[in-house]
């Protein structure tokens, strides 16, 4: 148990660095790099707190504390990843319309230069 | 390209990507059939001849940035005939399927009427029927599926022949379906309580290009349409975004 919390350890500072420098070099806007920040400092706090995991997997039912940690990353991501589809389907919507938009105002000029 | 006045209030909106080798002829017999129409071809960033041989022909094209996908392109044409005033927007596909004879009784069903989309139906009277068959069975789940939503029987729900009143247009100005839109129209439409009538029509084989939906991506279609329609029920439509 003990070297998978180390394991967790590290991939959650792993990638709060990775978000950091990402963040840094504007390849992650600001507001979206919040929910992998939190989701890797609650895997961080998770993998170093055994009170709190072995709480949590009483809460759960679960006798192995490595299962619930497991389950709460997982549940972490889910959060996130859904987060970013909303995301996505706005930017994509702004962008048919923006797309429509253009060529419509492109086909009006046309249209009244050919008209002059 | 404004309505020239009210009783040839209609536009003939033309859907196409790649399809240089139809789309002169299928502008050539619209404009024969309808003559007073103007056409629009909405081209979906074709990266073939579709834009020059669509002008060369004698319609106007309005040309998308970039590729959009079959809902957006006929979404954009709707948009565009809503705010130049057309009372009426008749869809045909720029493939050569349908044949633009039909063209005057689906206007006169839509001004008649007062039915707020027609569609054109191959299946209505067994109008020469060119249909592969993994497409047949997810015609017949879609009407079993769609009986009970609309109220009443739709017998060729994939048919992109329609035609459309304003109201509607202006329903679809502000919200279409992207991907395979035929099928979730209607849904949009009951939503709103309108209604739709089917009118019988001959299919061709197409004349040139390949159809968007081989027999590969037909499993693909139903569960995408289906969960589609149950989605569209299931629309909350106060949450709109304005553009």
């Amino acid at each position: 148990m003990e070297r998978l919390l180390n394991a967790m350890t590290v991939l959650s500072i792993l990638l709060m660095l990775l978000v950091l420098f990402s963040v840094r070099r504007s390849h992650i806007r600001v507001e979206y790099s919040v929910s992998w920040l939190a989701a890797s400092v609650i895997l961080l706090v998770l993998s170093r707190s055994h009170s709190m995991l072995n709480w949590i997997s009483d809460q759960l039912g679960l006798t192995s504390p490595p299962l619930a940690l497991i389950l709460l990353v997982a549940c972490v991501f889910v959060v996130v990843i859904y987060r970013l589809s909303v995301v996505i389907s706005d930017l994509k919507d702004a962008n048919i319309a923006m797309a429509q938009r253009l060529a419509i105002v492109e086909f009006q000029l046309h249209s009244r230069n050919e008209e002059r | 390209m404004k309505p020239s006045d009210s009783v040839n209030n209609f536009l003939i909106l033309i859907p196409a990507f790649n399809e240089s080798g139809a789309i002169a002829d299928v502008v050539r017999e619209v404009r024969q059939v309808a003559p007073t129409a103007p056409v629009l071809v909405v081209d979906d960033c074709s990266t073939d001849g579709t834009v020059r041989q669509a002008g060369s022909a004698g319609a106007e094209v309005l040309r998308l940035p970039y590729h959009l996908g079959l809902g957006g392109c006929v979404q954009a044409g709707y948009k565009l005939a809503f705010q130049l005033g057309y009372d009426y927007v008749i869809r045909v596909d720029g493939d050569g399927q349908h044949d633009p004879r039909y063209i005057p009784e689906l206007l006169k069903v839509l001004q008649n009427t007062g039915c707020h989309m027609v569609i054109g139906s191959r299946f209505y009277q067994n109008n020469g029927v060119h249909t592969s068959a993994v497409r047949a069975v997810g015609i017949w789940i879609f009407r079993l599926v769609l009986r009970p939503i609309l109220g009443q029987p739709v017998r060729d729900p994939t048919s992109g022949y329609v035609g459309v009143n304003r109201e509607a247009l202006q329903v679809f100005s502000g919200s279409f379906p992207l991907e395979y839109p035929e099928i979730e129209a209607l849904v949009v439409l009951q939503r709103k309580r309108f209604r739709f009538q089917e009118v019988p029509c001959r299919m061709r084989p197409r004349k040139a290009g390949r159809s968007t939906i081989t027999a590969v991506k037909s499993l693909y279609y139903i569960i995408h349409v289906l969960l589609g329609v149950f989605v569209n029920i299931l629309k909350f439509e106060g949450g709109q975004k304005k553009e």
